[in-house]
């Protein structure tokens, strides 16, 4: 139903304070990988937070649960106070959570339309749930209009586009299906300056209606800066880190992050003596 | 003539799909056509052979004795094929199928000596089946078995299963045969019925494929199955349900099939018919792959192939040289599936 409607109207905003998501003592190890060690968070109605780390720190694997897609070994997920758990995608989504991922989950062969609407596909009543072709191309290209995502065609397969046009599909996809939480997992990375913009803007957009909270993964510290509220900062399975942007500058994050880092040599170092 | 013109002059005239080209020659609109409608190859091919061994044979290869015989032939392929293909456009493959096209009317027959009327041993047979193709998809998606080793074990079985419960035995029961009655003509007897429930069947997964969200989730997940799972499509059971389908399809065929000929021989062993099936898919257009392939491909494939096993018959060569036209016809459909890629895939770097 919410997939049906268009995604940056704008209502009014939700006073921003009240707690959308919490995650209090999240684990999860691979076999004997241990890759979450006990993530709290909190992530407030209209807030964009922004997580940064190392590769290995644990930021795509806490996004995978939070999102449905992996589960967590221990620790639990409050959405709007309420406790919840997700067995599967399906189940996060139908929360309101909505992920785009780094590794792109376009499908080559199918068409701009149908990508935008996989997972949400407008059907006809009815046990075959025929697709209404006309009525999807319709409101795509109204939509990525409206976005200014240019694409050569709505027909045109995903394969013959260009990677920062994928990576627009698939943001927008996400962007207009989220009634929550809408979580990017390094939404430009394949992106050129252009379409890094137009990227930030629509998710800036969308945060100051103040109807989706967001969390975003990047590497880019300018990026973020702009994007975002709040920074937390991940390092081995854990958040270091927690600072409001319009408190702290790059320069104040680096040094706490080289502070941080130095306090784990010096812990790993006192317990290897 | 027209489906190698492409391939030759190919490289210099690709150019980004997608593109407004204002005046677009004739030419070019007829390469993009055949770049990106793979049927219209193996349509172009069939059309040809067909007029090639209409002017050798003349009346002896168009008359109707000729064309139910090539209809023969591609009706129990394309009947396999046509399922077939929706598990190769999932990068997944069913090598069972042939053997559940022959397993089905053995059911049915089983259910019929024990007393139960006709149309219900038929629908038991079906449920059969299908139970066939959920076990298959099962056992892919669940403990992680490559499909071509689960379906391989389940041709052996299922053949084995005939054997031990037909003791070697033929059976010429299926009361329907040469009845007159209009549901005995309906169910095969007819001598084009089987190719009409098999064109019908055609349509119906054609539907299927390109106009359902089962459909697109097919896609999907052939295409691109950690996206697809990320995107929120349940990829196991769309597997599942397809290895069900495919397993349906041939099934039902193959009780049409019996019916049309009276017999049945335990003996027959469903590679034989799996593998012209495959075969069907690949010159129809269907990369091993996954992501793409239509069902309309399949179905094409395997009428070139009835035409090319009749016509050969009619011109005198001996059914023992189309084993080699076969082969060489299926190897030069893949390598111009896979040249066609490659077109397409330089077209787009630029």
């Amino acid at each position: 139903m919410s997939a049906n409607a268009l995604p940056v109207q704008p209502e009014a905003p939700v006073p921003a304070g009240a707690p959308a998501l919490e995650v209090r003592g999240l684990t999860k190890s691979f076999g004997a990988l241990s890759v979450l060690r006990g993530i709290d968070l909190t992530l407030r109605q209209g807030e964009v937070l922004g997580l940064v780390g190392d590769n290995g720190a644990g930021k795509s694997t806490l996004v995978k649960i939070l999102s449905g897609f992996h589960t967590q070994d221990s620790g639990e997920i409050l959405l709007s106070g309420e406790r919840v758990s997700f067995n599967s995608v399906e189940s996060a989504r139908s929360h309101g959570i909505e992920t785009v991922y780094q590794d792109l989950a376009l499908i080559p062969q199918l068409s701009v339309y149908q990508n935008l609407f996989l997972g949400h596909e407008i059907t006809m009543l009815g046990p075959v749930r025929f697709l209404k072709k006309g009525e999807m191309r319709k409101l795509a290209r109204q939509y990525l209009d409206e976005i200014n995502v240019h694409v050569p065609s709505m027909d045109a397969e995903a394969v013959d586009l260009s990677g920062g046009q994928r990576q627009a599909i698939a943001v927008a996809r996400a962007v207009r299906a989220a009634n929550k939480i809408l979580l990017l997992d390094e939404p430009l990375s394949a992106m050129g300056a252009r379409e890094s913009r137009l990227i930030i803007d629509l998710v800036k957009d969308l945060a100051s209606s103040g109807r989706v909270s967001i969390i975003v993964i990047d590497h880019n510290y300018a990026h973020l800066f702009e994007l975002c509220d709040r920074l937390n900062v991940m390092s081995g399975g854990r958040i270091t880190i927690n600072q409001q942007v319009h408190e702290t500058s790059l320069e104040e994050l680096t040094e706490l992050m080289v502070s941080s880092y130095r306090r784990q040599i010096e812990e790993v170092q006192n317990a290897g003596a | 003539m027209q489906s190698d013109a492409p391939a030759s002059t190919a490289a210099p005239a690709a150019s980004p799909p997608g593109q407004q080209h204002e005046a677009e020659s004739v030419g070019r609109r007829v390469l993009r056509a055949f770049l990106y409608q793979r049927e219209l190859t193996p349509i172009a091919i069939t059309i040809a052979l067909f007029a090639y061994f209409a002017i050798r044979a003349g009346s002896n290869f168009t008359d109707t004795l000729s064309i139910s015989s090539a209809v023969g032939f591609a009706g129990p392929v394309a009947g396999i094929a046509i399922g077939e293909v929706l598990l190769l456009v999932l990068a997944e493959i069913d090598l069972s199928a042939g053997q559940v096209f022959l397993f089905c009317p053995w059911v049915m027959y089983w259910m019929h000596q024990d007393g139960l009327p006709l149309v219900i041993a038929i629908l038991i047979a079906l449920a059969a089946v299908s139970l066939v193709g959920a076990i298959n998809g099962l056992i892919t998606v669940r403990l992680n078995v490559p499909s071509f080793v689960t379906t391989l074990a389940m041709n052996f079985i299922l053949y084995g299963v005939v054997l031990v419960a037909s003791n070697n035995l033929q059976a010429s029961p299926i009361p329907l045969s040469g009845e007159n009655s209009f549901i005995a003509q309906f169910m095969g007897v007819w001598k084009w019925s089987e190719i009409l429930w098999v064109i019908a069947l055609t349509i119906i997964l054609t539907v299927l494929l390109t106009r359902t969200r089962f459909g697109v989730r097919i896609v999907a997940t052939g295409g691109n199955l950690v996206g697809a799972a990320e995107a929120g499509v349940p990829t196991r059971r769309v597997k599942v349900w397809c290895f069900v389908i495919c397993s349906f399809v041939a099934g039902l065929v193959g009780i049409i099939d019996s019916i049309k000929y009276g017999t049945l021989d335990p003996g027959n062993f469903g590679v034989d018919y799996i593998l012209y099936a495959v075969g069907a898919c690949v010159i129809g257009g269907t990369a091993l792959t996954g992501g793409r392939g239509t069902v309309v491909g399949a179905f094409i494939g395997a009428i070139l192939l009835g035409v090319l096993q009749d016509g050969l018959t009619v011109i005198g060569v001996s059914t023992n040289d189309f084993f080699i036209y076969v082969g060489v016809v299926i190897i030069i459909a893949m390598a111009l599936n896979v040249q066609f890629d490659r077109i397409i895939a330089r077209s787009r770097s630029r």
